[in-house]
């Protein structure tokens, strides 16, 4: 783990992310959550959904913004060497992520929350590649933002989708907390109980998204990059340019899409309700 | 560092941009009156904007609409999520954005007011958000609050203590409030208001408007 995993995972970085219940109001206003062990279900539900797919979008980010080009063809890329539209890779993995965000109220959120953590991150951690990721999508989602600023903070992919696992229950635990008056002890009691597997969830996420590339063995430094073998079905493409040893490559096709219904609505619900006191 | 020196990642200087002012205080004590009463009496002359930060919805938001003070588009509502202290001192981030979005859409402006939600006398803005600030109170709250101080009533820029009208009837003696708020603040102005009664509140428009131009005064726009 990176030290600089530490500020990103702090609830204390003022980037805006201490008014957002990441579906927790909405889920005590409709009484899904109403003590200690409803919300112990609701934390472990969205870290193993929500939590996930935004941990492998993270560590996808941060792969992204190690600089190397792509494994294979984004699929927005077309055989033949034909680009869909003139769409960067940062463009890319931004629809990547809408196209799994259902609710328009969390894509909105999520931008939200990615501009206002990129901002930060451009002051924090000043970096070419927080400015490119600015150009290119200046309201990023939250998950490529924090990806991109673990690469700028010097974090690797791995740290970067256990920063976003985190996320997912740390936020909506300390709204239950504020909004039930559970007691906080328990509730970190909960958030304990979920560190293994906070643990496997980014260790999958990266796993699942992400190609290392050994560094060079003296007798094939000189060899062309091999394609993956684990890409089963995914073509190496050919106009991409040659993978640098030792780094880490995005693997577009893999990139999960895990979807919970109940958080899409809730969001939704949030979005139209007369009354809250948090902005998600 | 040069002249082609890109220094966007570090805070802006604040040169061409709106006096950013702050106005805070304990709930009920009249913030939402007072930038409804300032947008009236400035609104003519100077390009506005509003920030609200509600405890609860859009309440002070819909009040300044309702009031028909200010083009409602140039109104923006901030959610807080049970902290309005937090989105002003320790997590401005929101609050900036809001304030540079409507700098964005309206720019330029003279003059970005951000209302705190109603909160306690520990309550200050962060100078990464707010130029200028000023905290309310109302004479209701009793006439010892000056005394007992706090960030807001002590370091505020401009303390105006409200609903001065009220005063026999809670029995808060004015004297004793201006005497004790001097001992805390020193030179800082502090003024008494009734904005039921003088709905114009020209000393603070006053104030506010004097602020304006001399913020604009010592950061004028950068050549382009």
């Amino acid at each position: 783990m990176h030290p600089a995993l530490l500020l990103l995972t702090d609830s204390r970085l003022p980037a805006g992310g201490h008014a957002h219940s990441g579906g927790t109001e909405q889920a005590i206003t409709s009484g899904a959550v109403h003590d200690v062990p409803s919300l112990a279900r609701f934390l472990r539900g969205r870290l193993h959904t929500a939590g996930a797919l935004a941990a492998a979008l993270a560590a996808a980010a941060c792969a992204q913004a190690a600089g190397t080009p792509p494994a294979t063809a984004p699929p927005h890329r077309l055989p033949g060497g034909q680009a869909g539209g003139d769409a960067g890779p940062w463009v890319t993995l931004d629809r990547e992520v809408d196209a799994r965000t259902a609710s328009p109220a969390q894509r909105e959120v999520s931008r939200t929350q990615g501009r206002l953590l990129l901002r930060v991150a451009r002051r924090v951690w000043p970096s070419p590649v927080l400015d490119e990721l600015a150009r290119a999508v200046p309201h990023p989602h939250h998950p490529v933002a924090l990806g991109a600023a673990a690469h700028a903070a010097r974090a690797a992919p791995e740290d970067a989708a256990l920063a976003v696992a985190y996320h997912a229950v740390s936020g909506p635990a300390t709204a239950a907390v504020r909004l039930l008056g559970l007691d906080p002890v328990a509730v970190h009691g909960l958030l304990a109980d979920l560190t293994p597997a906070l643990g496997t969830v980014a260790a999958d996420a990266c796993m699942a998204v992400t190609t290392e590339h050994p560094p060079p063995h003296p007798k094939t430094a000189h060899a062309p990059p091999q394609p993956d073998p684990t890409d089963a079905g995914v073509r190496p493409d050919p106009a991409a340019p040659a993978a640098q040893p030792g780094s880490v490559q995005v693997r577009w096709a893999a990139l999960p899409a895990y979807s919970a219904p109940a958080l899409d609505l809730l969001a939704e619900q949030h979005a139209r309700a007369e009354i809250r006191l948090f902005v998600s | 560092m040069g002249i082609h020196h890109d220094d966007h990642h570090h805070a802006p200087d604040g040169r061409g941009r709106a006096l950013r002012l702050g106005v805070g205080g304990p709930v009920g004590s009249g913030k939402t009156a007072l930038v409804a009463a300032l947008c009236r009496a400035l609104g003519p002359s100077l390009s506005l904007g509003v920030v609200t930060n509600d405890i609860y919805t859009t309440e002070d938001a819909d009040f300044l609409r309702g009031a028909g003070v200010l083009d409602e588009e140039r109104i923006l509502a901030v959610e807080t999520g049970c902290c309005p202290h937090t989105a002003i001192r320790d997590d401005i981030a929101a609050n900036l954005d809001a304030v540079e979005t409507l700098e964005h859409r309206f720019g330029p402006l003279d003059l970005v007011i951000v209302e705190s939600g109603g909160d306690n006398l520990t309550a200050t803005f962060s100078r990464g958000l707010a130029d200028r600030q000023i905290f309310v109170l109302d004479v209701s709250g009793g006439d010892k609050v000056p005394r007992k101080g706090g960030p807001g009533v002590t370091s505020a820029d401009l303390l105006v203590v409200n609903k001065t009208d009220l005063a026999s009837m809670v029995g808060a003696d004015l004297g004793v409030m201006a005497r004790d708020a001097s001992a805390v603040r020193g030179e800082r102005p502090v003024m008494f208001t009734s904005i039921r009664r003088d709905p114009a509140v020209g000393d603070v428009a006053g104030w506010v408007a004097e602020q304006v131009r001399a913020w604009s005064h010592a950061h004028p726009a950068p050549l382009s």
